[in-house]
């Protein structure tokens, strides 16, 4: 026999879930926490810390950019009510992965972080990307989004666009030669790009 | 293809590497100082090397740990990360090994690695690695100067450079399975460099036989120069008249040349080579030219523009 749950059951059931994924976005810092504690780490912490970092600020702007697609596909509506808490987490790991580079790799040396900016291209992109994701995560609250009126709040926060791609850039001019990981990333944003380039050319 | 068909083994079946190296101390023990000389000379990563001798080279820069070396590691043919190599290196058979020393020579000689071992005294000698990433070490290693060897071989007046390569079986080494280098990996030095006693034909470090994750059975360390132009488990040396194409100058021509000098004023083109982390340390150390080893090498190129053949 199927019973079909309430919708108060569904949206109990949902919420659960929410704050389930809230705890799974913070097991890569826990368990850089627990490393340090435990000398795993490695020979160059700073490194590991710095990547750990990096990679899934990454990860979690591809998985905020899941958010309409998948509603597209599916018709749930919950991947765009996580979007928010996703994002934020996504922003919280590029301060973490910023802050790692400022304190601990340059020790706030800003002639050699202003000639990383200028020179390195990787942090050419890379700086940028990150200062992008402030007004991104300013203008997160309801009241943002109310001050600015919808329209303009969507405009702005289809920067998330270029910070994806400027991210994987980033990546991928910073390894030494093995480019799998940043490549798999450029796949994964090449598909979710591409589906919305897809929708706007048809309903154009 | 010289895929062997490996019997499976129980990992209940291997004896653990502790009771092995007890049972061959006791060995050593029960049979006596002139008994002991005959039985087989160490060949696995962490026995003792005996009879080794004072190097001329000091360093008074503090050693980095022994944990470090052998577990953050460059060998692609392991993996690309800094793990993989101490994770999959141990399957890595070093004996019988051989190494071909052929090319522009007048005496060439496919060498067994424990003759190879026994050709000249060995020395405990402590260098700086300064790796192309910007991170340094401090390794006692052992070993004995190249020079040793390419005396033997006799080079003849054609010979200007040497190329060395690195083993390459895809059964053992799982890295060369993906193309992100052209394998064999291939490295060279001029003749003068090769030559230079700095530049070491090493098979152990920390007084004990090379780790495999280490370039087992023997590598060479050139501590003047980055860190990946020390080729690993190397079988074969050849002597040649033109300059060789190593793997990374294969790979990055404007990233990686054929000298690739330590130097902090020649920046990789996608980061800066001036400061270093060495392995341990919290601030960056400013880098030094050639390493730290100016004094001994710089000569080698005098008149020649750096910034150009970097």
């Amino acid at each position: 026999m199927l019973i079909t749950p309430t919708k108060a059951q569904q949206d109990k059931c949902l919420l659960a879930a929410k704050r389930l994924a809230f705890l799974v976005a913070l097991i890569p810092l826990a368990k850089l926490f627990w490393l340090g504690f435990h000398h795993g780490l490695g020979a160059n912490p700073i490194e590991k810390i710095t990547r750990t970092t990096g990679y899934w600020t990454l990860a979690l702007i591809m998985i905020t950019l899941t958010a309409t697609p998948l509603k597209a596909l599916s018709g749930w509506s919950w991947p765009i009510r996580w979007r928010r808490m996703l994002g934020l987490f996504a922003f919280f790991y590029a301060c973490l992965h910023f802050l790692t580079y400022l304190v601990l790799d340059q020790f706030f040396d800003w002639a050699a972080i202003v000639k990383d900016i200028a020179k390195r291209p990787y942090i050419t992109v890379g700086f940028p990307a990150f200062l992008m994701l402030i007004p991104l995560a300013i203008t997160s609250t309801h009241k943002m989004i109310q001050r600015l009126g919808a329209r303009r709040w969507k405009r702005l926060h289809k920067l998330i666009y270029v910070i994806g791609i400027a991210g994987v850039f980033h990546f991928w001019w910073l390894v030494k030669k093995d480019i799998t990981e940043p490549m798999q990333f450029a796949a994964v944003l090449t598909v979710l790009l591409g589906f919305r380039f897809v929708r706007w050319w048809r309903f154009r | 293809m010289s895929q062997q068909k490996i019997p499976k083994l129980l990992t209940s079946e291997i004896t653990p590497i502790e009771v092995y190296r007890q049972r061959r101390e006791f060995m050593r023990l029960a049979a006596g100082t002139a008994l002991g000389a005959a039985l087989p000379y160490p060949i696995f990563a962490g026995e003792k090397l005996p009879d080794r001798v004072k190097s001329a080279y000091e360093l008074s820069d503090k050693l980095t740990p022994y944990e470090d070396v052998t577990h953050y590691n460059n060998y692609y043919e392991f993996g690309t990360d800094k793990e993989s190599p101490a994770k999959t290196a141990g399957n890595l058979k070093i004996r019988p090994w051989t190494v071909s020393v052929e090319g522009e020579v007048r005496n060439p000689k496919i060498w067994d690695i424990d003759s190879l071992m026994k050709l000249a005294a060995l020395e405990d000698r402590v260098y700086r690695l300064r790796c192309v990433e910007a991170w340094s070490m401090v390794i006692p290693w052992v070993g004995f100067p190249l020079a040793e060897l390419i005396k033997r071989a006799e080079p003849t007046g054609n010979a200007k450079f040497v190329e060395f390569t690195t083993l390459n079986d895809p059964a053992q080494m799982p890295g060369v399975n993906s193309p992100v280098l052209d394998w064999p990996y291939r490295e060279g030095l001029r003749l003068d460099e090769a030559l230079h006693p700095l530049t070491l034909l090493t098979f152990g470090l920390y007084g004990e036989v090379l780790p495999n994750q280490n370039g087992a059975p023997v590598r060479i360390v050139v501590p003047w120069k980055y860190g990946f132009k020390s080729a690993k488990s190397i079988v074969r040396i050849k002597f040649m008249e033109q300059m060789p194409l190593s793997s990374w100058m294969k790979a990055g021509p404007s990233e990686y040349g054929f000298y690739s000098n330590v130097n902090p004023t020649v920046d990789h083109p996608r980061w800066s080579q001036a400061k270093e982390r060495r392995i341990g340390d919290f601030f960056k150390r400013p880098t030094l030219p050639f390493n730290g080893y100016a004094d001994q090498v710089a000569q080698l190129y005098t008149g020649m523009d750096l910034q150009k053949f970097f």
